[in-house]
């Protein structure tokens, strides 16, 4: 690993610590050269050091485009970061389904949705279908999992309303789009309503999307949360793995 | 640059498409279905919202009784029309205060009923007829350039910022605007009402904010001396309605599927198909183009093996299409180019299939849909995947080009996004503009063998649904893999039977 003098970290170009940043954005002005020097200025401004606007052209009446090159004054210790991921649980379909006959000895109840007024169900099929995703199968396909697919636009009451009906073990919440915050809003909405319901221990609480990171899903209350690129064999995995932990934290108790 | 295929495979398909459609146009025949009898009243006029918000199109259709929605809602509407003497739109207000009912006027001939709707639904017809006009007018003092035509959406949920994001995409190059509608929204059974300045993942689909961008692309239009035609989805529960504010405001062009709401949208088949035939009747007379939604079926499953499920939709779309009067150049048959990149030769199957469109529906504007399923949060490799894409576009000649974003998966696109997205498609086509015609593919190779096999697998995919009945084949999971019950879905309890004496008087009209 490179790390500089300082021990901190800073964007590679080609020299070490010499901080290089590609920037691109709009500015809501006609272009000029004074709309370069605007933006060479706003990006010093947000901290960078050496601007440089490349590129500065007019893309429609009274918007302008830039390709900005800076050097960044901060710099951060990566070694103290910690993100920790969902999908530590690499495990094949047949020792998921090994895992929970052992340890649970019944099927699994897992339920997914697109919760809220989101339509798109690529992300929850993908992880629910039989067919999976990249040649990786679907919770549908497990012997251990029994599988309730709601689809698209279940209101948040209804999910909880179904997972108390059926006794399910694992909540699926999906949210691809997230214009102006709506999965953050729909993914609290059902935390909240599944702890008002006494429900949120009961169940493994999962996010996904394409937007969805696992380090969000903590922050909101949910047990993991699943991003762009996820194979349904690291959702089961993860869900076999806790419902494992559960069993074992409840025998210890006895 | 032309595939070498066995015509008389393509019209063994286009035969089996119409033994598919003929059974369900039976059904379509003597049903009929609570938006199409929405749609009924728009275009007489009614129109507005009572004091819950909901629209009057739906109050007057939800209170007609069984036996008086048996016979379309024209009648009973007449009946009112004949013994009050009012307007529509003043008479929806009456029902709306509580004043009157459609109830109070059963007793009313059938005729005196006809005879009262007669110059409404005349009027109606010559303003659409009207529209056309205007449409082709436009179009001849500043036509809209050569295709593939670049098409590019706006989706902020306000129409006014959709507004000015439509007027910079013209100016950049833009030739088609698409304002793609609130996520939702194809699941609501009623159109919402009035200008509207929040929405999710997109803008709701109102005849106030059809106006509204209709005027403004008009005079940007006029300013660049280019035509800039509007699009909106004439998809969901509401296919028919949509079809008919989008004729009153002069839309070009309407998102519109056979097929797209039962599979994707698990909406109702038998709705379905009862909705989208009125609504392509409307589209047919006001010069709408459609588009069909083939692109669902690769981004929802494999691309390179869904090929052959496209290909038999679109002789499907074809066929619905046909039956509902359109003419060729009306109907913009889906394609997509959504063949996973890491797949060695994948574009040499992407230019098999575009080409394989373009030569069997040689005068269908087809729209050719970009890479969205396996764009990432990799901006650059996003730009570049793009770039193909309009490569496979100029050399196949598709006509409606929905330009790819290079943020595709990361947010609805910026004002910038689509600037980089319409300035790759004018570069690589102009840098590429004859490409097509200068080159021949090599006889029995990769990309010829390609089509052929997916003409083939198409055939065969046809009899097998021409075998069962489409309506069983959906059910059965044939498209896409999604199974749909005929009686399943959403929107089913809107379905109801044509009674003795049924009457639309723009069935009527808009088949003379």
């Amino acid at each position: 690993m490179n790390i500089g003098q300082s021990g901190l970290v800073k964007p590679y170009g080609d020299t070490l610590d010499d901080g290089k940043v590609q920037l691109s954005f709009t500015l809501p002005i006609e272009w000029s050269e004074a709309a370069d020097e605007a933006a060479r200025q706003l990006v010093a401004k947000m901290g960078f050091a050496d601007v440089q606007v490349v590129e500065g052209r007019r893309i429609a009446t009274g918007f302008s485009f830039f390709v900005v090159y800076g050097s960044s004054t901060q710099s951060i210790d990566a070694s103290k970061i910690a993100a920790p991921s969902a999908k530590a649980h690499a495990m094949s379909m047949e020792e998921i389904d090994a895992l929970l006959r052992d340890r649970l000895g019944r099927k699994v109840r897992v339920a997914g949705a697109c919760i809220g007024t989101d339509a798109h169900t690529v992300g929850i099929d993908a992880i629910l279908n039989m067919k999976g995703y990249k040649g990786d199968y679907g919770l549908e396909r497990y012997q251990m999992f029994e599988t309730f697919n709601l689809g698209s636009q279940v209101a948040v009451e209804e999910f909880v309303r179904i997972a108390k009906d059926r006794q399910i073990d694992a909540l699926l919440a999906s949210q691809v789009v997230t214009q102006k915050g709506s999965d953050v809003k729909n993914f609290t909405a059902l935390v909240e309503l599944l702890e008002a319901e006494d429900l949120r221990d009961q169940v493994v609480l999962i996010c996904g999307g394409p937007r969805v990171t696992n380090l969000m899903a903590a922050e909101m209350g949910y047990d993991a949360g699943f991003g762009r690129g996820t194979l349904p064999s690291e959702v089961a995995g993860f869900i076999a793995t806790r419902l494992a932990e559960r069993v074992e934290k409840t025998r210890g108790q006895r | 640059m032309e595939l070498r295929i066995d015509p008389s495979v393509v019209a063994a398909c286009r035969s089996l498409a119409a033994r598919v459609a003929r059974p369900v146009e039976e059904f379509i025949a003597g049903h009929s279905t609570v938006a199409v009898e929405r749609s009924v009243l728009r275009l007489l006029g009614v129109d507005g919202v009572n004091a819950e918000e909901i629209p009057l199109p739906n109050l007057l259709v939800d209170s007609l009784s069984p036996e008086q929605r048996a016979q379309g809602v024209a009648l009973a509407f007449g009946r009112a029309l004949a013994e009050t003497g009012l307007e529509p739109a003043a008479l929806a207000e009456e029902i709306a205060a509580g004043r009157t009912t459609l109830a109070a006027y059963d007793a009313t001939p059938a005729a005196a009923a006809r005879g009262a709707l007669a110059p409404h639904v005349e009027r109606a017809m010559a303003r659409i007829a009207g529209r056309r006009e205007e449409r082709r007018a436009a179009l001849e003092r500043a036509p809209q350039g050569e295709p593939p035509l670049l098409y590019v959406i706006v989706a902020s949920g306000n129409i006014y910022e959709d507004r000015t994001a439509a007027v910079a995409a013209a100016e950049a190059g833009a030739q088609i605007i698409a304002v793609i509608r609130s996520t939702g929204q194809s699941l609501l059974d009623f159109v919402p009402y009035g200008p509207t300045t929040e929405g999710f993942g997109g803008t709701y689909a109102t005849q106030a904010n059809f106006a509204i961008m209709r005027e403004a692309l008009d005079v940007i239009g006029e300013k660049l001396g280019r035509y800039i035609m509007l699009t909106n989805y004439a998809s969901g529960l509401c296919m028919p309605e949509i079809a008919s504010m989008a004729a009153l405001e002069r839309l070009d062009m309407l998102l519109n599927d056979s097929m797209y709401g039962i599979l994707f949208r698990d909406i109702n088949m038998k709705r379905t198909f009862v909705d989208q035939h009125f609504s392509r009747m409307l589209n047919a007379y006001s010069g709408i183009i459609i588009n069909t939604g083939e692109d669902n079926y690769l981004t929802t499953a494999d691309a390179v093996e869904q090929a052959p499920a496209v290909l038999a939709s679109q002789f499907i779309n074809e066929e619905f299409a046909h039956r509902a009067g359109m003419p060729d150049r009306q109907i913009g048959l889906g394609d997509a180019y959504e063949i996973d990149p890491a797949l060695q030769d994948g574009f040499l199957f992407q230019v098999a299939q575009a080409q394989l469109t373009r030569q069997i529906f040689p005068d269908a504007p087809l729209k050719y849909m970009p890479p969205t399923k396996h764009m990432t949060g990799d901006i650059f490799k996003g730009h570049l995947i793009d770039a193909m894409f309009n490569l496979t576009s100029v050399m196949t000649k598709q006509t409606i080009h929905l330009c790819g974003m290079l943020t595709e998966a990361i947010h609805t696109p910026f004002l910038g996004d689509r600037a980089l997205a319409i300035e790759n498609a004018r570069y690589v086509m102009n840098t590429a503009r004859h490409f097509g015609d200068e080159i021949s593919f090599k006889p029995d190779g990769l990309i010829e063998t390609r089509a052929r096999d997916v003409l083939r697998d198409c055939r065969t995919l046809l009899e097998k649904v021409e075998a069962r009945g489409l309506m069983d084949s959906i059910a059965a999971g044939v498209f896409a893999d999604v199974k749909r019950p005929p009686d399943g879905g959403r929107g089913f309890d809107g379905v109801f039977a044509r009674g003795e004496g049924y009457y639309n008087p723009f069935e009527e009209a808009l088949r003379a």
